[in-house]
């Protein structure tokens, strides 16, 4: 019978998409929770899935059956005309309040766990722009990119804001998201158990490079991120703001001389009015108020990504990027003054390289 | 008025054919056969939008289109989808169905009427204007604050979105007027409120929630206007605005939209499921007081679509719950249509497939719409896929199968001829197959992390073969459609042979008395209703099918002139708007002169 083989097709279609949905490697996942915050939403969601399939199957038996068994013919006689019948309808009117009871109850309560945000968690600003992310840690004195460190099995808070229009910061596997604002700070906060690089990007439509807003959680180990803050403070804008104690570590200056002429080029070439760097004389910036402001670029080369994410962070890649922003990643705020040489390029890169 | 037309001597006779006389139309069936055909076209341009996102999207990384292409055309899809496909294909049943159905002989206000009509072509063809000027809106259907503020978005493209909107917005807001006077005013003599038909009801609270939704969308692109235009900051951070703003407004508008989007489709289903069930609508009572549960709920839940903005655990419950209880009204409604169905004698004709279609995959989409009901699921699932699979369950699945449904059920009174049964048939299993392969991934790819509103996405997320899989279906819709298409012709074609009797489907409402087409009067004399089902009570007396109704003179029933001032008077109103961007201040005044020339002249021209 045609109508049974068509729903007998969908229904092998749909099974077959939910076995392959459940297996396989998803990093951006929302179904694999490795984080507290993460695995209270994870718990609400599967209870109401619960519900949902319980309620589906029986919904639509219910219409199969109909269909099958009230299937008349043209000259078949009359049926009867019922008009309804109020028991059945009061019953089926209590039953769905009785479900969502069993939903709502969870939700609200997960609703008021999520919302306690812990006092003592180590404190993270994330700040949105067009189309990256920037992290500053103001106990640890560290500005930087694309990529949040945070060490394991230690609470984070995360305020957040943005420096232009609204974005959603996204880290599924830990904490959902949260859209940002300009005029007051939101909030998430999550304690990280797995160790690892978990990528997140952008939720909130932000312009033309949305989707090539990413980020990562860098999960590492009290040494690991230990070591990782020590080495991101030398000549940190927050340090030298003076938000925390000031970094006494003079950083070495370059000796290579492509690199020297590199450092020359980031100055002269305008780089250092959207970009802090170390070393140059405008490492303390943060860049407030400034749209076009880019990410503090005194560790550039300790990062494995460029471009808000959008590549790795090779030379070929950095290369690619600084001879045409506009190319690669159209409207990006990455604005040069002018078209760089092959060798400004070159010294540019090798500077940027050693900036560890 | 309609019903004192034989007091009347009679009006001359307007010319019934030709360019001329659908300009200036005030016949509700024609006016409502122009919305059916422009919405049909912006439905199909709102579909090729959707298969060229989807072409985008086949693979990871891919480069058939670029950023700025993309941002266009998933903006201009969901635009299109809702203000130019689905909200007057319902403004086409509406005008066909309404006076048709409670037994009027025309509207209650037939020249604004044509006026709704031209305020919404002019609109619908100004936005989609912007492709031209490669300036198509690109800051989505929902344009939040203030990625759309002239800092940020300082190209027309947002122009055309705002006034775009603003000329739609009094289309919709006077045929609300129109068609709420029209169903409280003219129904025939014995239809009381209880006694109309389902999708009267469903149309009747869809103007009422026009009417309240519309003035708040107004106001937040009249604010959007001024920032944009004149400076001001309602959304803007520095100037002590505050985006947020916009996403209140937005959705106090948006959410009850939902309803002006789905209430008519319920409606349409509530007709198809009795008469092919031949059995009358179970629980009545109980499908309209949901039906109006609904539409009040609509309008407490809209900051569940701002879950992740951060509202507090107070807001973030109470709009929960809220959003919960709309399930209780709505499964009401799935339960009365499947109680409907029960102990009937089904005619599997072809309306009858989409109607339980609609049933399937809606009950999908309501029970996904639970699942974001609750805050912390929706802060993993807001803004990603998964939300794109719930909403497309609800228009797609419930909307635009019904729409479907509806088509095949009326086009043999709306034109005189059938369409053919089996190629409806069988584009009903490949729009119901294409559907679920289209947006059931769709669930999985949100869940496993893909971002709405994304031109593209990297490999290596586990992503890939779903949106390959989601692309292929699209693909079968466009077949579907196609199908449609080809059957409209071939029936067209073959129409000597298969005429539509008045009554092709033994219906149980008033449109089925009179011939197919209908004249235009629609009605030699006015009806006296005694119940629900007033032909199925006719033919239960007569024993049997009525005799063939004839086509009569109707030559001394008065009906109103036709009239070219609703024109003029919508192509002034348009001219005034699109002067905020194009030509000033000047362009602003030569509309409102040809506004009010219009207005005059049509309030003071003799009705015959």
């Amino acid at each position: 019978m045609r109508h049974r083989s068509g729903l007998l097709t969908l229904f092998l279609m749909l099974t077959v998409i939910g076995i392959a949905g459940c297996g396989g490697d998803y990093p951006q996942s929302t179904l694999t929770p490795l984080g507290d915050f993460a695995r209270m939403v994870d718990d609400v969601f599967r209870g109401t899935v619960r519900w949902a399939l319980v309620v589906f199957v029986l919904v639509e038996a219910a219409l199969l059956v109909a269909i099958f068994k009230f299937r008349g013919k043209p000259d078949d006689a009359e049926p009867d005309q019922v008009h309804g019948n109020a028991m059945v309808e009061v019953v089926w009117t209590i039953i769905p309040a009785v479900i969502l009871a069993f939903i709502a109850v969870p939700t609200v309560k997960t609703i008021f766990r999520t919302a306690e945000v812990p006092t003592d968690a180590m404190e993270i600003e994330v700040i949105g722009h067009q189309w990256w992310w920037e992290f500053r840690y103001p106990t640890e004195g560290v500005v930087t990119a694309t990529e949040m460190h945070v060490p394991v099995g230690q609470k984070v808070v995360l305020k957040m804001r943005t420096a232009d229009v609204l974005h959603s910061f996204w880290v599924p596997q830990f904490a959902a998201k949260r859209d940002v604002f300009q005029a007051r700070y939101t909030t998430l906060w999550f304690t990280a158990d797995t160790v690892g690089w978990f990528p997140g990007q952008c939720a909130e439509f932000c312009g033309t490079q949305h989707a090539r807003m990413h980020s990562w959680v860098v999960v590492e180990s009290p040494e690991e991120f230990a070591a990782w803050t020590a080495a991101q403070r030398v000549g940190s804008p927050l340090v030298n703001g003076g938000v925390v104690a000031p970094d006494t570590t003079v950083p070495a200056p370059p000796v290579d001389s492509v690199v020297i002429k590199g450092q020359d080029a980031f100055v002269a070439g305008g780089c250092i009015s959207c970009h802090a760097m170390v070393g140059t004389p405008l490492a303390g910036q943060l860049f407030e108020g400034n749209t076009n402001a880019g990410p503090n670029l005194s560790h550039v080369a300790s990062r494995a990504r460029l471009a808000g994410g959008m590549f790795e962070n090779t030379e070929a890649n950095l290369r690619r990027w600084l001879s045409d922003p506009q190319l690669v990643k159209p409207n990006t705020n990455m604005k040069l003054p002018r078209p760089l040489t092959d060798d400004e390029i070159a010294t540019l890169v090798a500077y940027l390289q050693t900036r560890r | 008025m309609a019903t004192s037309a034989r007091e009347h001597a009679h009006a001359p006779a307007p010319s019934k054919t030709g360019l001329w006389s659908w300009l200036t139309t005030v016949d509700h069936k024609r006016i409502g056969i122009l919305y059916g055909a422009s919405a049909f076209i912006f439905f199909l341009i709102g579909g090729l939008e959707a298969l060229l996102i989807r072409w985008q999207l086949r693979i990871p990384e891919n480069n058939f289109l670029s950023a700025e292409a993309y941002n266009q055309l998933f903006t201009m899809h969901g635009t299109t989808m809702v203000f130019l496909a689905v909200m007057p294909l319902s403004a086409m049943l509406f005008n066909y169905l309404i006076p048709l159905m409670i037994g009027a002989r025309d509207v209650a206000f037939p020249r604004l009427n044509a006026f709704s009509y031209w305020v919404f072509i002019l609109g619908g063809l100004f936005m989609n204007a912007s492709f031209l000027f490669n300036a198509a809106p690109d800051a989505g259907w929902f344009g939040y604050a203030n990625l759309t503020s002239k800092q940020y978005s300082p190209g027309m493209n947002v122009d055309f979105w705002v006034i775009g909107l603003q000329i739609l917005g009094v289309a919709s807001l006077a045929a609300a007027v129109n068609f709420f006077v029209t169903i409280i005013n003219l129904r025939a003599p014995g239809m009381k409120l209880m006694r109309m038909p389902m999708f009267v009801w469903m149309s009747m609270i869809t103007q009422v929630l026009l009417l309240l939704a519309f003035p708040v969308i107004t106001v937040a692109l009249v604010f959007l206007l001024t920032d944009r235009m004149f400076g001001t900051g309602f959304y803007i951070p520095a100037q002590g605005g505050d985006p947020i703003l916009w996403q209140h407004l937005f959705w106090i508008f948006g959410h009850p939209e939902v309803y002006i989007l789905i209430l008519p489709p319920f409606g349409i289903v509530s007709e198809i499921l009795p008469v092919f069930s031949r059995k009358p609508l179970f629980g009545y009572a109980a499908m309209v007081f949901s039906g109006a549960f609904i539409a009040f709920l609509g309008f407490g839940v809209w900051s569940h679509h701002m879950f992740s903005t951060g509202l507090g655990p107070i807001a973030d419950s109470v709009f929960s719950l809220t959003t919960m209880l709309i399930a209780i009204p709505t499964g009401v409604k799935i339960f009365n249509w499947i109680g409907t169905l029960w102990g009937g004698s089904l005619q599997m004709k072809t309306p009858l497939y989409y109607a339980l279609g609609f049933i399937a995959l809606f009950v999908i989409g309501g029970l996904s719409g639970v699942m974001h009901a609750s805050p912390p699921a929706d802060l993993q699932q807001t803004d990603t896929y998964f939300v794109v699979a719930h909403f497309h369950y609800v228009l797609f699945g419930g909307a635009i199968f019904a729409m479907v449904g509806g088509a095949f059920y009326w086009w043999p009174k709306m034109f005189g001829y059938m369409l053919r049964e089996g190629l409806g048939k069988v584009q009903f299993w490949i729009m119901f197959i294409a559907m679920n392969l289209t947006f059931f991934p769709m669930h999985y790819a949100g869940l496993h992390g893909m971002p709405r509103r994304t031109y593209t996405y990297v490999a290596g997320l586990g992503l890939d073969w779903l949106n390959l899989v989601e692309t292929i279906g699209s693909l079968g819709l466009a077949v579907a459609f196609t199908l449609f298409m080809v059957n409209i012709f071939v029936s067209f074609r073959g129409r000597k042979a298969n005429p539509a009797p008045a009554d092709p489907w033994n219906g149980a409402t008033l449109e089925w008395s009179i011939p197919s087409p209908p004249q235009e009067f629609n009605f030699p004399e006015i009806p006296t209703v005694e119940g629900r089902d007033p032909l199925w009570t006719a033919k239960r007396k007569h024993g049997g099918p009525l005799p063939e109704p004839k086509r009569v003179d109707g030559s001394n029933i008065h009906l109103p002139n036709p009239s070219y001032w609703p024109l003029v008077t919508a192509i002034g109103m348009s001219i005034m708007l699109i002067g905020f961007m194009a030509g000033g201040l000047p362009v602003n005044l030569i509309g409102v002169a040809i506004l009010f020339f219009g207005a005059f002249r049509w309030a003071f021209e003799p009705t015959g």
